[in-house]
């Protein structure tokens, strides 16, 4: 067996894979951030906290009405959407027209009250939720132990990605959606309902989070602060790929879950700094991302 | 008549003179983390225990007043210091308790030494503060690293469980509990085969696990708390690292982290703690008042929050011996340590020259689903590790209070 850097080639090629899905986890929230900033023009911080509660709407599926994994993994981040379809109609459609300040002050204070009502239940200890059965277990493929759980993660985070980048960049749906960014009242002109279809968009762009956080319950601590941890590193991830752009999302989102890996490996100390210096590094070198388009 | 009338009043004035001599004025202030990661096995907990401590003694005590502010310090050294500062100096508070963070609390303690406070730990884990760090104000009551190091540590060894790899948080608690835990690992015969040390709050441990997985120590010590335990634990059961024949370490593991992995996952941990909720009637009882006091219902008080609970009680009663008037917070600590210490909840113990408080501690393994008879029933009794060895010997604590 060879060695990198002193590291013997079998880790290296583990904490590649291991770096590989926990960039999905980045992948799948960054792109509903940047669907969101795409379409709607808002910098959506509560995306953290609708990621908890779709884990924690997970939990009270099973707990409340013995829903498993499997149905919560449709049903909560359908009614989570409901809430952002809700949270849209009532609070964001009225901030389109204003600065983008409005709509982060909005959505940092909704994210707030979610966390807090959130603690005030159900504690910040947690709250306990295993891996489904049909999914436990691992198998070896030689150079590391790959849980079976940890394998559906990656394939369906990267189904989810791709067909979502699809839609929106190589379908009718997703030319009407773009049409009605860049010009609404032309697009409205043709008989679209603009208005009705940034609410969808932004329901679509919550359920993924919750998608995410349903996806994230049986390895992750259940706890309300769990999607506050996250996010900022998420919003990293977006800045880096570029403000709004879906593809810059999701491959920023797999390369850095990649590099981050391979610094818990190499200097685990700055595991959890290391995406805000390639941030800095990029904001400098590139200010609009990797993947964005200037001005 | 006004001459009478007069005296009457100079009278009164006399009386109330007398009886507001007697009356001691006591002001103590729970700094915790009221909001984040440590605030279900301190915060809001601590100061349902704190009422209950005050309420139970002044029961008593009548003419005993206590007061009572509380404050989130956020997990920041920073704001803590700035908190104890502020309480200390504009709101006149007399001790501190609680302080969940060793991190925090030993910058608290600094605070209360140079203000010559009182400063009683029962948050924080770092056996620092009653090590090379100890002063003459403070007292640490509950748990400390050492003891769980020495507690969790050689009972593992004992059991065959003789090499170690370490997950460590990266800072000055999970040095501590890493340092204490290689010490005693070593000295009962076992070695250590590595560490790594991960960030405070870390979501993913799949990478660490991963290479605690290839070290091929018996035994992966988690030297770490709170969510960050309680992923390792559960990324840990994904990763098939119990079934692959290593066996996991939680050196510091709470009821409510029990209680969020879910027995499932937790099932044949082992763990050290000096106060169970669910031990005996008295603690059964203790518990119901507790949650009446304004804890939620379906939250388990750790030993946190009973440490809490005694310590005020066991500060007060050093207060009243003293009686009324200005006493510096040397004098009250020495006083507190003069006097044996017994309360309901840990017993009959001591404090010794370091601050040390000493009581037994337990050495618990979470029972599986089926051996559970109601909610809240975590534990199986496995050994009950008495108060002179539980804890540091003051002798090898480097504290410059012991005189060698």
């Amino acid at each position: 067996m060879f060695e990198i850097f002193g590291i013997p080639s079998q880790a290296l090629f583990g904490q590649l894979l291991i770096g590989l899905i926990n960039g999905s986890f980045y992948a799948l929230l960054s792109l509903g951030l940047a669907v969101i900033f795409g379409m709607l023009n808002i910098i959506n911080f509560s995306h953290g906290a609708q990621y908890m509660m779709g884990a924690f709407v997970a939990y009270l599926l099973l707990q409340y009405s013995g829903l498993g994994y499997w149905p919560a993994l449709i049903v909560a981040p359908i009614l989570v959407g409901i809430t952002g379809v809700i949270v849209e109609r009532l609070f964001l459609q009225w901030l389109y027209k204003l600065d983008h300040l409005y709509g982060l002050l909005l959505t940092f204070g909704l994210a707030l009250i979610l966390e807090g009502v959130a603690r005030n239940y159900f504690g910040s200890a947690g709250l306990p939720y295993t891996v489904p059965e049909s999914l436990q277990g691992g198998r070896n493929l030689g150079f590391m132990f790959l849980p079976n759980y940890r394998a559906w993660v990656i394939v369906a985070s990267l189904t989810v990605c791709i067909g979502t980048w699809f839609v929106i960049e190589r379908t009718r749906l997703g030319a009407y959606l773009r049409a009605a960014t860049e010009n609404p009242t032309l697009v409205r002109a043709f008989g679209i309902n603009v208005p009705r279809m940034i609410t969808l968009t932004y329901g679509f762009g919550v359920a993924l989070a919750a998608f995410a956080g349903v996806m994230a319950a049986p390895i992750y601590n259940v706890s309300p602060q769990m999607g506050s941890e996250l996010i900022i590193v998420v919003f990293a991830v977006v800045v880096i790929g570029g403000m709004g752009s879906i593809l810059g999302a999701i491959v920023t989102g797999f390369g850095l879950g990649v590099v981050e890996g391979l610094t818990k490996v190499f200097f685990p100390e700055a595991s959890n700094t290391v995406i805000f210096v390639i941030m800095a590094i990029v904001l400098l070198v590139r200010p609009a991302g990797l993947f964005g388009r200037r001005g | 008549m006004r001459k009478t009338l007069g005296l009457a009043a100079l009278a009164a004035v006399l009386a109330c003179g007398a009886a507001n001599a007697q009356q001691l004025n006591v002001k103590i202030g729970v700094l915790s983390d009221m909001s984040s990661l440590y605030a279900d096995i301190g915060g809001p907990g601590s100061v349902a225990a704190a009422k209950m401590a005050i309420a139970d003694f002044t029961k008593d005590h009548p003419n005993v007043k206590v007061e009572m502010i509380s404050g989130d310090h956020q997990n920041k050294p920073d704001i803590g210091t700035q908190i104890a500062n502020q309480w200390f100096d504009v709101d006149k508070v007399d001790m501190v308790i609680d302080v969940p963070n060793s991190g925090v609390a030993l910058a608290v303690s600094q605070v209360a030494m140079n203000k010559n406070k009182v400063f009683i730990v029962s948050g924080a884990a770092a056996s620092d503060l009653t090590g090379p760090k100890c002063n003459a104000n403070t007292v640490h009551w509950t748990y400390d690293t050492w003891m769980l190091a020495n507690g969790t540590g050689t009972a593992m060894v004992k059991t065959g469980g003789d090499s170690w790899f370490f997950l460590t948080a990266d800072y000055a608690f999970g040095h501590a509990l890493e340092r204490d835990t290689s010490a005693a690992v070593e000295k009962a015969g076992g070695k250590i085969l590595g560490k790594v040390r991960h960030p405070l709050n870390t979501n993913d441990f799949s990478s660490f696990l991963l290479q605690a997985q290839s070290s091929k120590a018996k035994v992966v010590g988690l030297a770490n708390a709170g969510g960050d335990t309680i992923n390792s634990i559960k990324q840990a059961a994904e990763f098939g690292i119990v079934k692959g024949g290593q066996k996991l370490a939680g050196l510091l593991v709470f009821a409510s982290d029990v209680n969020a992995l879910g027995l499932p996952t937790a099932q044949g941990l082992t763990l050290t703690e000096t106060w169970y909720w669910d031990a005996n009637d008295t603690n059964r009882a203790w518990t119901k008042r507790w949650h009446e006091a304004g804890a939620g219902a379906t939250k388990y008080p750790t030993m946190i929050h009973a440490g809490v609970y005694a310590g005020i009680l066991h500060y007060l009663k050093a207060r009243l011996d003293m009686g009324p008037g200005e006493h510096d917070g040397k004098s009250v600590v020495a006083k507190m340590k003069a006097t044996p210490t017994d309360d309901p909840l840990f017993g009959k113990g001591t404090i010794d020259a370091t601050g040390r408080k000493r009581h037994d501690a337990y050495l618990f393994e979470v029972k599986p689903p089926a051996q559970s008879k109601h909610p809240g029933d975590f534990y199986t009794l496995k050994a009950t590790i008495p108060a002179k060895d539980a804890f540091r010997d003051p002798k090898d604590s480097n504290c410059p209070l012991v005189g060698s």
